[in-house]
């Protein structure tokens, strides 16, 4: 294996059993059938079903599989292993973030369900865009949860970024409005608002969601809005209700993959990043303040199929 | 948004549907009818094999004499598909063990699962069983975590026992029990960090509170929304820690909760309570039964009728349940509902409990609870012979009772709709129990030709 940077250490760290059990499994699995026959398809399947990536995905994955492996003519199973994180790292990539910093100010709504990790993901970034010597500010619009406002203010003294916050029960528009004011009178670059937990189908949550999306445009029509969505790569199936819903209500520029220091794959964001073609922006790998990543493709799957690379 | 409860129902009963129109089955029919109830329980993140194993047993039991041979093929895998998924889910809802001096309850799990608000919602639920709990503030590691769960203990007026600046949670629990002695409170309710089932260190801080406290209560709390992993998860808390039960939060949202079949396969603990919001009463006890028949569809009535009686008094909920039977239900027991609704929990809940509400009839009918406010002024402005009698609202009628309200016509034209809506809704309602009257034990409803 090639070089290996942080962010692949930390992966391959608090994942090294499970991944390798997986890349295990497609290794004896390939031992095991030196055919592309289909009972090698059907094990296939299974594993990449217990990476939690949707049934529909999985089918269209081995149907590309398939497609390629006979268009090389090839008949042997191990092509499988090259294909199949060829196509991946295919389908993960491609998708520009088209809001990236135009403007001199630029805020980052940061969005997700309950215990996604939208705090500790905000102080994490805060961190690190400070260290890229950018000014950073957090806006605590969660204002709901039980001491979220506290929590935000420790990442803050953490990170060394000021925190602008209003108190429990306030209203979160009113929060980001005075968040925007203060970013744009201390010439800050990176407005970074957490906003509070809620369940996609909870109709007044999201209206109030619309409600700051709404009030952070109208406020700084000359800074350049990112939304980002939170997804916790525990999440099964419904992280794609989660994001399509989100994505209806305030139009998402990128997604963040928390809690990949797990044993969970996070497979389920492959039909998420195809079907609404933004890209990942971020993946957190632990609670440090550090444990945030730039989201590669490549060692993405690198990482969810180690071994493979080794071989190929 | 649609119930994706309804969305497994559907299938499986769209797939078991393809099996009543034909009069001979083969073994291939079968087949091909339980891969999509196979599908169906993947896309709800049932664990893989767990569908697996679950889908061997149907197939075992479906082939053969019961389905060959029967003229109600279909109607006998509905019926084994729902049995099985019943035994799967468990027996019927266990309670705490929380008898001690004090017991202690401990409550673990992967982070943001939602153990702090969990362990308010237990601390209130014990406390008015007769119980003076104490919660424990054991997440040393997150911050504000300590902080939450003080505010969240004022919330349900409950004491929360920390160490300011302790680092040692192990410590931290020890010292809550000489404290709970001290002054009279007889369950312990430690919160713990959340942790990876893979970190080390912190499972094994876990199993020295364990020895060190001895809880009669360890329960794993898990989201609904959980993925394939929630088997491995659970199975690790399980071999290091011996659960004694489970706790579901976020039930409230969509994810169909294939994961608390996965668990309940896995460890074979029981689902003890379920979380179904934000709010300190957003607590019931888990019901393998009617999570069962939820899946299948079946709406969850009994929930329904239960929360209603936790909010009214039992004669009034007879009074309501009776007037629902006899399809007499007015626009003044639509403003009674109105007024307690704000004890029951969100509309929506509600709704979702109704059987028979798919994602069409619910297109359309998301209930906006601001709007609630405007009903309730309609209603009151209308004569008490219109409340009882809507039919008599004609246009003159509307207009008075909008500038009375202060809305509009239109408003006013809306809720009359959603009133009738209601009223439909409500007579499907009692013709299904009527249904499952006549056909006795046999508790679903025939998927309708």
């Amino acid at each position: 294996m090639e070089k290996k940077n942080g962010f692949f250490n930390k992966l391959f760290g608090g994942l090294e059993k499970t991944r390798q059990q997986l890349t295990n499994r497609i290794s004896a699995l390939v031992g095991g059938h030196s055919e592309l026959d289909e009972e090698f398809y059907e094990e296939l399947e299974e594993i990449l079903i217990l990476s939690d990536m949707s049934f529909d995905t999985v089918e269209a994955l081995i149907d590309e599989v398939k497609k390629r492996a006979k268009k090389m003519g090839a008949t042997e199973s191990k092509v499988a292993e090259v294909l199949i994180r060829e196509i991946l790292v295919d389908w993960l990539t491609d998708h520009p973030n088209d809001s990236k910093p135009k403007s001199k100010l630029h805020i980052q709504l940061v969005i997700g369900v309950n215990g996604a990790g939208k705090t500790t993901t905000c102080g994490k970034i805060a961190a690190l865009e400070k260290r890229n010597g950018r000014q950073v500010m957090l806006a605590a619009a969660d204002t709901f949860r039980a001491a979220a406002v506290e929590q935000l203010m420790i990442w803050g003294e953490r990170a060394e970024v000021p925190v602008i916050s209003q108190g429990q029960g306030a209203d979160p528009a009113a929060v980001v409005f005075d968040a925007v004011q203060a970013a744009k009178s201390r010439n800050i670059d990176l407005l970074i608002c957490d906003t509070a937990g809620r369940l996609h189908n909870k109709k007044n949550l999201m209206l109030e969601l619309e409600k700051i999306h709404r009030v952070l445009k109208r406020e700084a029509e000359d800074a350049s809005i990112e939304v980002l969505l939170v997804l916790d790569a525990t999440t099964g199936q419904n992280a794609i209700h989660q994001a399509k819903t989100f994505h209806a209500i305030t139009p998402l520029d990128g997604i963040i993959l928390t809690k990949l220091d797990g044993s969970s794959k996070g497979g389920v964001i492959v039909p998420i990043v195809q079907e609404l073609q933004i890209p990942i922006q971020f993946i957190g790998v632990g609670e440090g303040l550090d444990d945030l990543q730039e989201f590669d493709a490549e060692k993405f799957v690198e990482a969810l199929f180690p071994q493979i690379i080794d071989k190929a | 948004m649609a119930n994706l409860f309804e969305n497994l129902s559907d299938r499986i009963q769209g797939s078991l549907k393809k099996l009543t129109q034909r009069g001979k089955l083969t073994e291939k029919d079968v087949t091909t009818a339980l891969r999509e109830v196979k599908l169906a329980l993947l896309e709800a993140d049932v664990n893989y094999k767990v569908v697996k194993d679950f889908i061997g047993k149907i197939k075992e039991r479906a082939i053969g004499v019961e389905i060959l041979e029967s003229l109600n093929a279909g109607q006998q895998v509905v019926k084994i598909v729902n049995e099985e998924l019943a035994e799967l889910m468990g027996g019927k809802s266990e309670a705490l063990m929380i008898d001690g001096m004090p017991a202690v309850l401990m409550l673990c799990g992967l982070q943001g699962a939602g153990k702090t608000t969990m362990a308010a919602k237990l601390a209130k639920k014990i406390g008015e069983q007769g119980h003076a709990p104490l919660l424990v503030a054991c997440d040393v590691y997150r911050p504000a975590a300590i902080q939450q769960l003080k505010v969240v203990g004022e919330q349900v007026d409950v004491p929360v026992f920390s160490i300011d600046g302790s680092q040692n949670p192990v410590k931290i629990a020890k010292d809550s029990i000489d404290f709970a002695r001290k002054n009279g409170r007889d369950v312990v309710i430690l919160d713990t960090a959340g942790r990876l089932q893979i970190d080390e260190t912190l499972m094994t801080e876990l199993q020295e509170i364990v020895a060190s406290v001895v809880p009669k209560e360890i329960l794993l709390v898990v989201d609904a929304m959980t993925g394939q992993e929630a088997v491995n998860v659970a199975k690790t808390f399980e071999d290091r820690l011996h659960l004694t039960g489970v706790v579901l939060t976020k039930l409230d949202g969509d994810a169909r909760g294939g994961a608390a079949l996965s668990i309940r396969a896995a460890t074979g603990k029981p689902i003890k309570y379920v979380g179904l919001g934000e709010k300190v009463d957003d607590l019931e006890v888990f019901h393998p039964d009617r999570m069962a028949s939820r899946i299948l569809g079946m709406g969850d009535v009994l929930s329904l009728i239960e929360k209603a009686q936790g909010a009214y008094d039992e004669k009034q909920a007879r009074e309501l349940q009776d007037k629902i039977r006899k399809q007499k239900f007015d626009l003044n027991d639509f403003l009674d509902q109105l007024q307690q609704l704000k004890k029951m929990g969100s509309v929506q809940d509600l709704i979702g409990m109704i059987p028979g509400m798919n994602k069409k009839q619910l297109q359309g009918a998301q209930v906006n609870e601001k709007d609630l406010v405007y009903t309730e002024a309609i209603i009151l402005s209308m004569t008490l012979k219109e409340r009882v009698n809507p039919s008599i609202i004609d246009g003159k009628r509307r207009k008075r009772i909008a500038r009375g309200s202060g809305t509009t016509v239109q408003q006013v034209n809306q809720l009359l709709k959603q009133y009738k809506e209601m009223k439909k809704m409500m007579k499907q309602m009692t013709n299904m129990q009527k249904q499952f009257k006549r056909r006795g034990k046999m508790k679903l409803p025939f998927p309708g030709r």
